[in-house]
């Protein structure tokens, strides 16, 4: 057993838990985008970030990758740790603002406003859908492809893969709007779901039985510049 | 694609993901770029996954998906070479190929590339064609950067440092031509003799280019070694009554064919010679 300090409180925990599943287990919120039960942390989103150390040694973490240490101090809501979740969120808006979850971690936070150019991206390649694909439905039919601004989510050659069954696990994990409704471009699509309504998806009128994550469904028809 | 020269590239490798660089450089050398099928038959060979494969290919710069160029330019934009204008360097390049950076000219001669530094920061802007370096270039030089790799670089570099030219000669006895063009050297047909040295008598072939002194022969020639030399047609001696400038030795002698005479030294290793374009010095 570790034992460690979260927000002065003391507590025991296995070795190998991390410092998210030991604030939560003591009912600390730490907000999380691209963590999920039953896949492995990725540390992408930075919304779970808390300070942990002392003084002018102290420094920021990501607690969903951050294994719980003897003797560790950890504040989880610190000014520090607000300033930097508030930025993340901030950032996340200024780049993905129709995402319904989103703007949900937004509200909770109180922020109404971002300070940076408004983008509209379909993805902040949270790799959810990604980790989805591999260590759930054991496929790997996406993945990254590309490095830095040009990184994007998607199959090898943008062209239906093999090994996709098809499942809708990436869909249903995403956060945004990436891979959702790809009928526009048939040859690329994964889930494929639109394109066998009658009439298709992109006649809205019939859209209302259609299941989808974002009401209205707008991702796919904003303008991008 | 050839199946089996991917599979063959890929036993030469470890096939865990450590190998997998090495695979896709080694397809990449072959083809030129990494063709989709090849990708798609790693995949199956090495037992790794596709998005995997695909997501390292396109992670670095250094793979292309798409077929590349004839020659490959890259223009480096490191920060040296950015102050000293190599953002225009890279504007002329697209203007005279007629592409963007990162595209590949619709006659498939260029690619043209830029690159964040070479480590050539000294002598920059620096520009690399198929490996050569071009140093301190100014947009003026594109031009001619562009046309001396159309033109061969390799040839290129040669003539302006050692002075090659072809040479085509007879015998000057009979005046049969003594090119041998079915054993080049040095990618151009030889000059073929016979000669006889310490009782041992074989053919001999000269190098054609001008300044080269590659030679090969029948048996081995000791250096420093006077040979006597032949034509192969009418047998006749090649001796000159010239002696050569260097060591002394007896010249020998054929005439170039476009006129002129052209004389070496008899000795082997020496590099005696004289050319006399005008053929009045004999």
């Amino acid at each position: 057993m570790i034992t460690l300090t979260i927000n002065g409180l003391q507590t025991s925990v296995e070795k190998g838990t991390t410092l998210l599943e030991a604030a939560s287990s003591l009912g600390f919120p730490i907000p999380t985008l691209c963590h999920m039960e039953g896949l492995s942390p990725y540390g992408a989103c930075r919304l779970c970030m808390v300070e942990i150390g002392e003084g002018p040694r102290a420094k920021l973490v990501s607690s969903c990758t951050y294994p719980a240490q003897e003797g560790l101090k950890v504040r989880t809501a610190s000014s520090r740790v607000l300033r930097a979740r508030n930025m993340v969120i901030e950032l996340l808006l200024a780049s993905c603002p129709q995402s319904k979850t989103i703007q949900d971690i937004a509200a909770a936070h109180n922020i109404r406003r971002q300070r940076f150019r408004q983008e509209y991206e379909d993805c902040i390649l949270c790799g959810l859908c990604v980790r989805m694909c591999e260590e759930q439905m054991m496929a790997k039919a996406i993945g990254f492809r590309g490095r830095g601004q040009n990184r994007t989510v998607g199959t090898p050659f943008d062209i239906k893969s093999d090994v996709c069954r098809l499942c809708g696990g990436c869909i249903y994990v995403c956060p945004t709007c990436q891979l959702r409704c790809t009928y526009t471009e048939p040859e690329k699509a994964i889930c494929g779901g639109c394109a066998n309504l009658a009439p298709p998806c992109v006649e809205k009128d019939q859209f209302d039985d259609m299941m989808c994550y974002m009401t209205p469904c707008v991702a796919c028809e904003i303008e991008k510049d | 694609m050839n199946a089996n020269e991917i599979r063959d590239i890929v036993e030469k490798h470890p096939s865990d993901r450590g190998g997998l660089i090495a695979i896709l450089e080694d397809i990449q050398a072959k083809y030129s770029y990494l063709p989709e099928d090849a990708l798609r038959l790693l995949a199956e060979e090495t037992g790794t996954s596709l998005v995997d494969i695909y997501g390292v290919a396109t992670f670095y710069s250094l793979f292309s998906l798409t077929p590349r160029g004839k020659h490959l330019c890259s223009v480096c934009m490191g920060t040296a070479c950015h102050v000293r204008g190599a953002p225009v360097i890279a504007d002329e390049f697209s203007r005279q190929l007629q592409t963007d950076p990162g595209e590949t000219s619709s006659d498939g001669e260029f690619t043209l590339d830029t690159v964040n530094c070479l480590g050539a920061c000294a002598i920059g802007p620096v520009v690399v064609m198929d490996g050569h370096y071009f140093s301190n270039v100014d947009s003026g030089q594109v031009k001619r950067i562009i046309k001396k790799t159309r033109a061969g670089l390799d040839d290129a570099q040669i003539k302006k440092h050692m002075r090659h030219y072809l040479y085509d000669v007879n015998c000057s006895r009979c005046n049969h031509s003594l090119m041998d063009p079915d054993h080049p050297i040095d990618g151009a047909p030889s000059i073929r003799l016979t000669m006889s040295s310490e009782r041992q008598h074989g053919w001999i072939r000269l190098s054609a280019l001008y300044g080269s002194f590659t030679v090969e022969s029948e048996f081995g020639i000791r250096t420093s070694t006077v040979l006597d030399v032949f034509c192969p047609h009418c047998h006749g001696e090649l001796k000159s009554p010239t002696t050569c400038p260097l060591c002394a030795a007896p010249m020998v002698t054929l005439f170039i064919r476009s006129g002129g005479v052209l004389q070496i030294c008899s000795r082997r290793g020496c590099k005696g010679h004289m050319l006399d374009l005008e053929g009045a010095g004999i």
